[in-house]
């Protein structure tokens, strides 16, 4: 498979089809697996990288789930192409920033993502639309299986499989989910929400992964801890606190229309009103008003039919999809010309927001009918 | 002084914590400090262990010349990167790393998946060792037929294993 298939394919886990996909956008569950008696990636000398590369990477291609595979050595990947893998989420910045002695292996569903070389000799990850955690790990756990009969795995007896950062040192395991979370951070209650969840072991995050920006009202929930539980117990655990932030959302999102819906009506037309008329937008305002448009559609103000042509913007804006859609090499103020043309094009075929729904919803609320 | 967390910016806010009668001292930069979440200090518990600064600290009071075996990874470089050499490392450096876990994680040992391999080996180290003290008896005893057969099926479990 070539890389303009993976462009032309948006990948299953995008388009929203899973459980709670109002709130939850995604599932991933990733393994780190390391061989025995090797260098991890970070220590090793460039020679035993690659020893290691050439021994991973064909069982990796043989695996039957990964008939007909997207496969490249990172040094045959430009920076551009790196980053749109990036934006895709199929592999981690740490990834993308590899050169000789890496690769990546993924399949044409965009459902499974095998790192090689990354931090640890194997880093596997498992893609699912909406809230699947047990589903993307089952699918995970087949690979590792196969993989374990070609190769052998650092594993010790009391810590379980040995990584290059003892974080993950154990089940190497670590299970996300992507949340939109709207009406949480409207009523000013997620701070509360992202305290309550790091007080039990789970770490909250941005949009793409550690250390970066809670942009587009998008957090990222994972286990913290790797070592003393088992891995359908931390992912049951995990799930069960995602249905818990899924209703807090809900209810969130209840009480603004009932309480403030003037405000969450402004939000809705004043994003409506930036995206289509806008000519110059960055990719965090970009985000951040498709968010609005997003909640906009969960509650009725356009149409469902609509939400796929929104949700395919979220990756599209992005700088490098932006840089790989033009012909030329574009400067950050032409890239902000380009996302606002785009979102206006795409846009034109979203009606203005009707709020007649959510006004009889709202019913005898406390503020004044709107008009419009 | 640098941020421990990324390394490049200049540390700002200066975190001291004492746990379990043990100090932690860490040093971050403004942006890692929001992002850790550090404004509130009771929500900031053993954020540092989690990211392996502690660790370097943790791990310093063992041996300091001690080195890795099979890879060559000291302790300081430990401190650099917070990342381990190799799986051995795990044997070399375990005294230091065995708090580090502790504070790091749930419980102290692996719970979850085995690895088929890893269960083989463990199935063939229990039959080894019960043929060995049945061994042992029947010399003990002088049943001499009994430890010839035994002897013998050491011998092939022993052909086995190193298959």
């Amino acid at each position: 498979m070539k890389f303009s298939n993976v462009m032309s394919n948006a990948g299953e886990w995008l388009r929203g089809e899973g459980p709670h996909h109002q709130v939850v956008i995604s599932s991933r569950v990733r393994l780190a697996r390391n061989l025995r008696n090797r260098a991890f990636p970070g220590w090793a000398k460039k020679a035993e990288r690659t020893a290691v590369l050439d021994l991973i990477k064909p069982c990796v291609e043989k695996l039957p789930e990964m008939q007909d595979s997207f496969s490249e050595f990172l040094q045959d990947l430009s920076a551009l192409e790196k980053q749109v893998l990036v934006e895709r989420h199929l592999i981690s910045r740490e990834h993308a920033a590899k050169s000789a002695g890496s690769a990546v292996i993924m399949n044409r569903r965009q459902t499974l993502s095998i790192m090689i070389n990354e931090e640890d000799h194997l880093r596997m990850q498992s893609m699912r639309s909406g809230l699947q955690l047990k589903q993307a790990f089952k699918l995970l756990d087949k690979i590792d299986t196969a993989l374990e009969n070609e190769l052998e795995f650092a594993y010790d007896h009391k810590l379980g499989y040995l990584t290059a950062c003892p974080t993950n040192v154990g089940t190497g395991m670590r299970a996300s989910a992507m949340l939109h979370l709207p009406g949480l951070v409207l009523s000013e209650l997620i701070n509360q929400v992202v305290q309550a969840v790091s007080k039990i072991g789970l770490a909250v995050r941005g949009l793409y992964g550690e250390g970066t920006e809670a942009m587009g009202n998008l957090f990222q929930i994972s286990n913290q801890t790797t070592l003393g539980e088992k891995e359908d117990e931390i992912i049951t655990r995990l799930t069960k606190v995602i249905e818990t932030i899924i209703q807090k959302e809900h209810d969130a999102r209840h009480v603004l229309i009932q309480k403030k819906s003037n405000t969450l009506w402004d939000q809705i037309g004043r994003a409506y009103g930036v995206l289509t008329f806008a000519h110059a937008m960055s990719s965090k305002e970009a985000l951040n008003l498709l968010s609005i448009i997003k909640l906009g559609i969960d509650l009725g103000a356009f149409p469902e039919d609509k939400r796929l042509a929104v949700d395919e913007l979220f990756i599209d804006t992005q700088p490098a999809h932006l840089q790989r859609s033009s012909q030329q090499k574009l400067t950050a103020e032409e890239r902000d010309h380009l996302r606002a043309q785009i979102i206006r094009t795409r846009l034109k075929v979203l009606p203005k927001p009707d709020i007649s729904k959510l006004a009889k919803e709202a019913g005898n609320g406390s503020t004044s009918t709107p008009t419009e | 002084m640098l941020c421990d967390v990324c390394k490049c910016n200049d540390a700002t806010v200066f975190l001291t914590q004492i746990i379990e009668g043990k100090m932690q001292k860490v040093n971050l930069c403004d942006a890692c400090s929001k992002e850790k979440g550090v404004q509130d200090p009771t929500g900031f518990a053993l954020a540092d262990l989690l990211l392996g600064i502690g660790a370097a600290e943790e791990i310093e009071k063992g041996a300091p010349t001690q080195k890795c075996p099979v890879c060559g990874f000291t302790q300081a470089d430990f401190k650099k990167t917070g990342r381990l050499g190799c799986s051995t490392c795990y044997v070399t450096f375990t005294d230091a790393l065995s708090a580090l876990l502790k504070a790091m994680h749930k419980g102290t040992s692996h719970v979850g998946k085995v690895p088929q391999r890893a269960h083989r080996a463990v199935e063939l180290s229990d039959r080894m060792r019960n043929l060995n003290e049945s061994l042992q008896k029947a010399v003990a005893e002088e049943n001499y037929e009994t430890a010839a057969s035994l002897r013998d099926q050491i011998k092939q479990l022993e052909s086995e294993s190193t298959r």
